[in-house]
């Protein structure tokens, strides 16, 4: 297996760039063909990731929903390779890179292995991520920690964490061969704090390690199973916590990481098969999202592709979510349980009807009424703009939102923009100049009609207009009382802006 | 239109006839919840509720409560000016072959209690529109407000003579379940105006303001002495 993952990793920088297909929607857009993403980080407004390839190739997006190559880190890398240290601790493929700033630097660490388990992982250092910089160049920094093909270990797939608790930077690394072993770095110079100390190991049985922080635990997340293989890899993402950043890392049945346990985050699902090397990409105020790729995107010919998608949190462990999917739903806010809808007078489903007693008075059940749509009860609903309020979801056809991508317009991590318009109509949820809301009756494309979705930590959504007329600062959908919703800045401490998107 | 020296002759024979005739505890008076005001002016309770009012006798209608019923209801005119005119405590009206007065009330809680209000007058509560003035003195220009009312059951909503809330079909009085859109409350007196729909049973309404962070808006006085002003619009 492990021959054989050489020859495929050094192929995926061309299967990449012979990955642009046509794009369906709801997956990212552009230029996505990778293997092994580093953590998604953002500099100056624009996210960058880097994956396997000769060279290690650099992806970048002006809003991480559209990627685009541009070069690759070695470019930027004195003699355009690893430095001789390196490779004489490794070898020179280049794999599997991640990334953290520390300080007024950058410090990348990428796989360099030879014939595995002998390799080794290198780093750079930069003081940006922009190519078009003029202070963009990468220094070797050397090898920071190596296997010599003998040891327990295989030194790849690095991935770097920062403890929020004391600023401390720590590195796990490690593939099949042995065990997942973590060091602590310096963060001034990114080597090893301690180079005389004996690495940790943590886990066993995997590889594409990382650590995250919540809520007083460390999780430790690594990529189990068969990579390389395109749809026949068996990939999945796992996962362990513990009170130390040194562990036990122990799953949800009691099994340390370090005899093979891993409670699963991420398993094949949908068109997507072998889900891999995880970072997470914490855009605050309880959005936070996760990286990975997938070994065979179905929709894509089956190639390797970067994906972001929600990661929410429930009973203390990470949940992998899922990108907004396109339909007909009830939106309904979080505090008041009232529902989003037209402000037209409703008309009962099935129309009206005597009240029937209480517990109902017939003594046979009747034939099924059929769901009310926009055709039935439109006639008199006014042609031109119509306030938008909130009721009691009564399943009537003013309350029923379909919500569609949009093509074009650009998007946000993981997800395009939206249209939101009432099921059946082209009547289009817009915001207005005054930060409030309105139904126009069809859709220009204008930004205050183009929505972005975005699934809290919770489980529920945060919904903002791409744009606010007269607003400079980003507004989120609002309920200021049961029946009132309007647009005000997202306040993650409160329900006021916690949405759920029903099916009907 | 005014009808106020009849008024206080006709409660005071209501009052007896009720005494008499019914002989039940229908006292022609403000109901416990009510109080008539004693100040000028009189501050928000701490929850920021207003809590002095002119209300109308209960006016006889349809009691349907859908949006159109409601709108309908509350656009026909039962009496002259009835979007513009301030009232004074005690003013009387024929409408049709009914007189009604205004009442000048403070209420006990935050909310005021419509029903208890009729039912003390010995005056119909289902099927009737009530009419509700007060005047918001704000110290200064204040924007970025909100109206934040309750109702049992459908109600309509006025600031400086601006529609600015209509919540419909039966419900009850749910603190906040109608808002406004953001509006300025211009310095010195504001007018705040609503016609509340009771088709049957309970009947009742809440009001406040909400600054611009959605927190209940204070310093503010309420008064129901007419303002020598004349209103304007809300935004």
């Amino acid at each position: 297996m492990r021959v054989a993952r050489t020859l495929k990793r050094s192929l995926y920088a061309l299967a990449a760039t012979a990955a642009l297909l046509v794009s369906p929607l709801l997956a990212l857009d552009g230029e996505t063909g990778m293997h092994d993403p580093s953590t998604v980080v953002v500099h100056d407004g624009k996210f960058y990731a880097y994956g396997t390839g000769n060279g290690l190739p650099i992806s970048v997006s002006d809003d991480g929903w559209t990627w685009r190559r541009a070069g690759t880190l070695m470019q930027a890398v004195p003699g355009g390779r690893p430095g001789a240290d390196v490779l004489a601790r490794g070898g020179n493929n280049t794999w599997a890179p991640d990334l953290i700033r520390s300080g007024d630097k950058y410090f990348v660490y990428y796989s360099a292995p030879g014939t595995q388990p002998k390799a080794a992982i290198g780093l750079l250092i930069g003081k940006t991520l922009d190519p078009s910089s003029p202070d963009y160049k990468w220094e070797d920094g050397g090898p920071v920690v190596w296997s010599d093909g003998v040891e327990d270990s295989n030194a790849i797939d690095p991935g770097v964490f920062r403890d929020p608790t004391n600023g401390s930077l720590w590195l796990t690394y490690g593939s099949y061969f042995g065990y997942i072993r973590l060091v602590e770095l310096n963060p001034k110079t990114g080597k090893r704090l301690s180079p005389e100390r004996k690495p940790i190991n943590v886990a066993i049985n995997g590889e594409a390690s990382i650590m995250i922080f919540r809520d007083g635990w460390y999780y430790l997340l690594v990529t189990h199973g068969s990579c390389c293989a395109g749809a026949n890899s068996s990939y999945n993402i796992r996962m362990g916590r513990a009170k130390k950043v040194t562990g036990p890392f122990i799953d949800n049945v009691g099994i340390d990481m370090l005899q093979g346990g891993g409670k699963l985050f991420l398993g094949s699902g949908g068109r997507y098969v072998g889900p891999g090397h995880f970072g997470l990409l914490d855009l605050g105020e309880s959005v936070q999202k996760f990286s990975c790729h997938y070994e065979a995107d179905l929709d894509r010919g089956g190639i390797s592709m970067l994906d972001i998608r929600p990661l929410l949190w429930r009973d203390g462990w990470p949940v992998a979510g899922e990108n907004f999917k396109e339909g007909t739903y009830e939106i309904e806010s979080v505090r008041t349980g009232t529902a989003l809808e037209l402000a037209v007078q409703g008309a009962p489903v099935g129309g009206l009807r005597g009240r029937g007693g209480r517990g109902g008075a017939a003594a046979t059940v009747g034939t099924p009424i059929p769901a009310q749509d926009a055709a039935q009860v439109s006639a008199n609903w006014p042609s031109g703009p119509v306030d938008v309020r909130m009721a009691p979801y009564m399943l009537q056809a003013q309350q029923k939102w379909t919500v569609t991508p949009v093509a074009n317009v650009g998007g946000y991590p993981g997800s395009p923009y939206f249209k939101i318009t009432i099921a059946g109509t082209d009547r289009v949820l817009t915001a207005t100049e005054d930060q409030e809301l309105v139904a126009l009756a069809a859709f220009s494309g204008r930004p205050e009609q183009l929505w972005r979705i975005d699934q809290l930590t919770d489980g529920t959504y945060r919904v903002m207009p791409k744009t606010t007329p007269n607003s400079k600062e980003p507004l989120a959908l609002s309920a200021v009382g049961s029946s009132t919703p309007t647009l005000a800045r997202f306040t993650p401490e409160s329900d006021r802006q916690r949405w759920l998107f029903k099916t009907p | 239109m005014s009808d106020r020296t009849f008024l206080p002759s006709l409660m005071i024979v209501g009052v007896l006839a009720g005494v008499v005739v019914l002989g039940v505890a229908h006292a022609q008076g403000l109901a416990p919840s009510l109080a008539r005001p004693t100040s000028p002016a009189k501050a928000t309770n701490a929850d920021g509720f207003l809590q002095r009012w002119l209300l109308l006798e209960p006016i006889a209608v349809s009691g349907q409560l859908t949006d159109t019923a409601v709108q309908t209801t509350v656009k026909t005119q039962h009496f002259p000016n009835q979007l513009t005119t301030i009232p004074r405590d005690g003013d009387a009206l024929s409408i049709g072959d009914t007189k009604v007065a205004w009442h000048a009330v403070d209420t006990i809680g935050y909310n005021v209690n419509l029903y208890h209000f009729a039912y003390a007058l010995n005056k119909p509560t289902s099927n009737v529109l009530f009419w509700v003035v007060t005047v918001v003195n704000a110290p200064r220009e204040i924007s970025g407000v909100r109206l934040a009312i309750g109702s049992n059951a459908a109600s309509v909503w006025w600031v400086n003579g601006k529609e600015v809330i209509g919540i419909y079909n039966d419900r009850q009085t749910v603190i906040d379940e109608g808002v406004s859109k953001r509006l300025r409350l211009k310095q010195g007196p504001n007018v705040i105006r609503a016609a509340i729909v009771n088709a049957g049973g309970h009947t009742d309404f809440c009001a406040r303001f909400l600054d611009d962070q959605d927190r209940p808006l204070k310093g503010i006085t309420v008064s129901v002495t007419s303002p020598s002003t004349t209103e304007g619009s809300a935004k």
